[in-house]
């Protein structure tokens, strides 16, 4: 039984945001497969009551602002039934990136991210079409400026470089720059409408537009490809070819299973399981470009399952699984997102804003002397809170356990707040920061509160060491 | 023991949202600022003259005074080629100097590696907010962020003190590189120590200090007194930087009443600030540099201004010989850039001048490439 719970807190912190010990009980009865059948299809499960949460958040019913937008997603991914869902918004929003503070649409942005949500699934091809018709995509990289005759290549080449293939593979490049002009135009005449200026009246809604006299609908050669191609043709030669299979099943690998290097080095530097990549590529091929199989095989598969505490937690997914750890939001909604909204970005990543067209650098760059003790100092005053919800759980089934010993007590705090695995010198310095706070009665009213706040204070401990910064 | 002679240090503020140039350093001589600006004019007489052709912001008082004892250098039509009025994408190229490519490394964090390449102290450089801006970034060097010194460390929540002592003696084992571990363990390591260090030299600032002027009450306020508390208490610190928050210079509407109000509080900030570095005999080290990532369009859209070009820099300091320098470009027409002031300085020949005139470094590495400098230095 606690080896189901380790694997199942593995799988939901990958294919979610972690969870309560109670939902990682149920999950475990319910088994693992049968789990990650649930998670693979979040439409049939629950979605938010927007109604009556923009009740009590009405900002979060227009959302102009991306602070709003911003808080909601959080609200989401802490308190909504779909947690793939909202996981793989966050995945396709590092990698088919847009930030507002271009764009200055929060509207637009968001709506952006929540196709990800609706296709995040679904085949690749339709995901890349309805990027490339995106208006918060169309302005941001530019694309409104690429006319016939006269093409602008900065979406045409992120198209290729950041969102389906990369440069290269195996050391040889995977496009030309000519496969880059051609692919600009065939994008021509992508464009959106509701050009109107910001002030007075405010922003309206963009729609794509596609402007059939702005189209260069002249012979093309892509990928060696020779025709009148379109966007659409574009996006199928691209989703055909063995390079974008690889990368973005590299892409997967680096978010669900364990720390890749940074993609700009891809295309000089071999995955870290070739053998896992070619398993995934092969489900890629085997079901039309569809992500959702994809998935099902990575998450079934043992170099998922051996992979545990194998990656470096970033920022919203810490944010998030603390919250849910402690659960702060059992009894309804109450006060907290503006400031919950926000601490992403203090510790590095701030949603709807990635530090370029790239994306961010996953892995340890999450981590700098500042972010780290935003990390620690943020996440330990959240644990140390007894009164909360999740760590009175934490503390109740762990005084249900009866006398233990220093050793036993931290060994049930690492179990219950994860179970987070630890080397020997980590575990022995936690036992004896626990010896040091003496006996662990729990007779007298007195005794049992002294109790938790040692269990408080050990969980504080834990979020403080290195093991914990990693998923 | 003797006091050793201080090192330079520089401050760096950064004014987000696109400052305003033309109504900050006011084209007053120009009659076509008086056409441009219907809605948005400042007249002649309330102009703090610093010239027969222009003048301060009348909020900018403080300002003045501290030009008028010859310790402001106003760089005018300061911007860089291909400008997109894009906040992100400007800000990104004053982080990093690179205005035609996407680039990770910031300028100061460069800075910082080359002023400490051994890593010696920890808090060489200093951000005082939430978050790191890009320009203090560089993967390996360390840079301490603090968003509130009186409560800066590690786990300043654990308030009894022997409790706080064990866990910081707990922390430190942990962190203690072993034999066995990757490298992103022992990045973390070293990461985590350095922290550590860092939050241990900065705890004991607050407390060396004392001090008679009282600072205004806002964030750049607030962080400017924690700067001083630091250059004060001799921690070896020579990078400052701090930014005024939520992109608060970005004037589309109710420009007059904001931008009096901002140019209010910068004024009155900095003023503070080198008073209470003077009333410790400080004035000589510091120099300050203000910044906003571009400037605004020359006409006014009737309450306000939108995403321009060409801005304004100002440096402050002592040592820093006073005056205007570039040309203030021209409002005329014709000679606008599609509507903008045409930028005729490059803010890498600034960026070189301070690393070079002032901190005394190489500054090609840093700012990638040679540009022209200013005589700013007596």
């Amino acid at each position: 039984m606690p080896e189901d719970i380790g694997l199942m807190a593995h799988l939901l912190r990958r294919a979610g945001f972690g969870a309560t010990r109670a939902e990682l009980e149920a999950y475990a009865d319910k088994g693992y497969e049968a789990t990650v059948e649930e998670l693979l299809y979040p439409e049939r499960l629950p979605d938010l009551e927007y109604d009556l949460l923009e009740r009590y958040m009405e900002e979060w019913h227009d959302r102009a602002a991306t602070d709003a937008s911003r808080q909601l997603w959080f609200y989401r991914m802490i308190v909504g039934k779909r947690p793939l869902e909202e996981k793989m918004a966050l995945f396709w929003h590092g990698i088919l990136c847009t930030g507002d503070a271009k764009v200055l649409h929060g509207r637009m942005t968001a709506a952006q991210v929540e196709m990800f949500r609706s296709r995040g699934l679904g085949s690749l091809r339709t995901l890349l079409l309805e990027l490339a018709r995106n208006p918060a995509m169309i302005f941001y990289l530019d694309n409104w400026m690429s006319h016939k005759g006269s093409i602008n290549e900065n979406f045409g080449r992120e198209l290729l470089e950041l969102f389906s293939m990369g440069v290269g593979k195996d050391g040889q490049p995977n496009y030309t720059e000519d496969d880059v002009k051609e692919c600009a135009r065939a994008f021509t005449g992508w464009t959106y409408t509701g050009h109107i200026p910001r002030y007075p009246y405010g922003r309206y809604d963009w729609q794509f537009l596609y402007d059939p006299a702005d189209h260069d609908d002249g012979e093309k050669t892509f990928l060696g490809e020779t025709g009148r191609w379109n966007g659409e043709d574009i996006i199928d030669i691209i989703v055909r070819q063995p390079a974008c299979a690889r990368f973005i099943c590299r892409h997967l690998y680096n978010f669900f299973v364990a720390d890749e290097p940074q993609v700009a080095q891809w295309m000089m530097s071999p995955p870290r399981d070739m053998a896992a990549i070619e398993t995934l590529e092969k489900a890629y091929f085997d079901n039309n470009y569809e992500i959702r199989p994809v998935l099902r095989v990575l998450l079934n598969s043992d170099f998922f399952k051996n992979a545990r505490f194998s990656r470096v937690k970033t920022p919203a997914e810490q944010v998030v699984s603390i919250i849910k750890l402690v659960d702060y939001f059992k009894e309804g909604f109450r006060p907290g997102m503006e400031s919950i909204g926000y601490e992403s970005e203090y510790m590095g990543m701030e949603l709807y804003e990635p530090p370029t067209v790239e994306g961010w650098h996953y892995g340890k760059e999450w981590i700098d002397s500042g972010t780290l003790l935003e990390r620690i100092n943020w996440t330990a005053e959240w644990v140390g809170q007894t009164d909360l919800p999740g760590i009175k759980d934490i503390v109740d089934r762990l005084m249900s356990r009866g006398a233990m010993s220093p050793k036993e007590f931290v060994e049930g705090c690492l179990d219950l707040i994860g179970p987070v695995e630890v080397t020997e010198e980590t575990l022995r310095s936690l036992i004896e920061f626990a010896e040091k706070g003496g006996e662990l009665r729990q007779s007298t009213e007195e005794e049992r509160s002294a109790f938790a706040r040692k269990v408080g204070q050990m969980l504080q401990m834990i979020v403080s060491t290195q093991e914990f910064q990693f998923a | 023991m003797t006091t050793t002679k201080k090192d330079p240090v520089l401050v760096v503020v950064q004014l987000s949202g696109g400052n305003d140039a033309i109504n900050t350093v006011i084209p007053y001589g120009d009659p076509n600022y008086y056409d441009e600006r219907p809605a948005l004019q400042v007249p002649e007489k309330q102009v703090l003259a610093l010239s027969n052709q222009v003048g301060f912001h009348p909020a900018m008082g403080p300002l003045k005074k501290l030009y008028d004892e010859g310790k402001v250098a106003v760089i005018q039509g300061v911007g860089f080629p291909h400008c997109n009025r894009s906040h992100f994408r400007s800000m990104d190229v004053w982080h990093t100097c690179e205005p035609d490519k996407f680039a990770t490394e910031g300028w100061l964090g460069r800075t910082i590696r080359d002023l400490d390449p051994t890593k010696e102290n920890v808090v060489t450089g200093v951000n005082y907010g939430r978050g790191l801006p890009h320009a203090l970034m560089l993967p390996g060097v360390p840079v301490a962020s603090v968003a509130n010194l009186e409560a800066y460390g590690l786990l300043p929540g654990i308030e009894e003190q022997e409790q706080r002592l064990s866990a910081l003696d707990t922390f430190t084992r942990i962190y203690s590189p072993t034999m066995e571990t990757s490298f992103t363990h022992e990045y973390l390591s070293q990461t985590g120590m350095d922290a550590f260090k860092g939050a241990d030299i900065l705890k004991t600032v607050p407390e060396k200090y004392a001090s008679s002027v009282e600072y205004g009450n806002n964030s750049v306020a607030r962080y400017l007194r924690m700067m001083a508390q630091t250059i004060i208490a001799d921690v070896g610190t020579r990078i400052f930087y701090t930014t005024s928050p939520y992109n608060s210079f970005d004037l589309h509407g109710s420009a007059m009443t904001l931008q009096a109000k901002l140019w209010t509080d910068v004024a009155n900030y900095v003023k503070d600030f080198f008073d209470d570095l003077h009333e410790h005999n400080l004035g000589d080290h510091v120099t300050m540099l203000l910044f906003s990532e571009f400037g605004r369009r020359v006409k006014d859209n009737g309450s306000g201004t939108d995403h321009g070009t060409g801005g304004v820099a100002l440096v402050v300091g002592d040592k820093v010989k006073g005056g205007l320098y570039s040309e203030y470009p021209s409002l005329t027409p014709a000679k606008q850039a599609d509507g903008d002031l045409q930028f005729n300085y490059d803010f890498r020949g600034l960026y070189a001048t301070l690393l070079e005139q002032w901190m005394g470094l190489d500054s090609k590495p840093i700012v990638n490439g040679t540009f022209e400098q200013l005589d700013l230095y007596a």
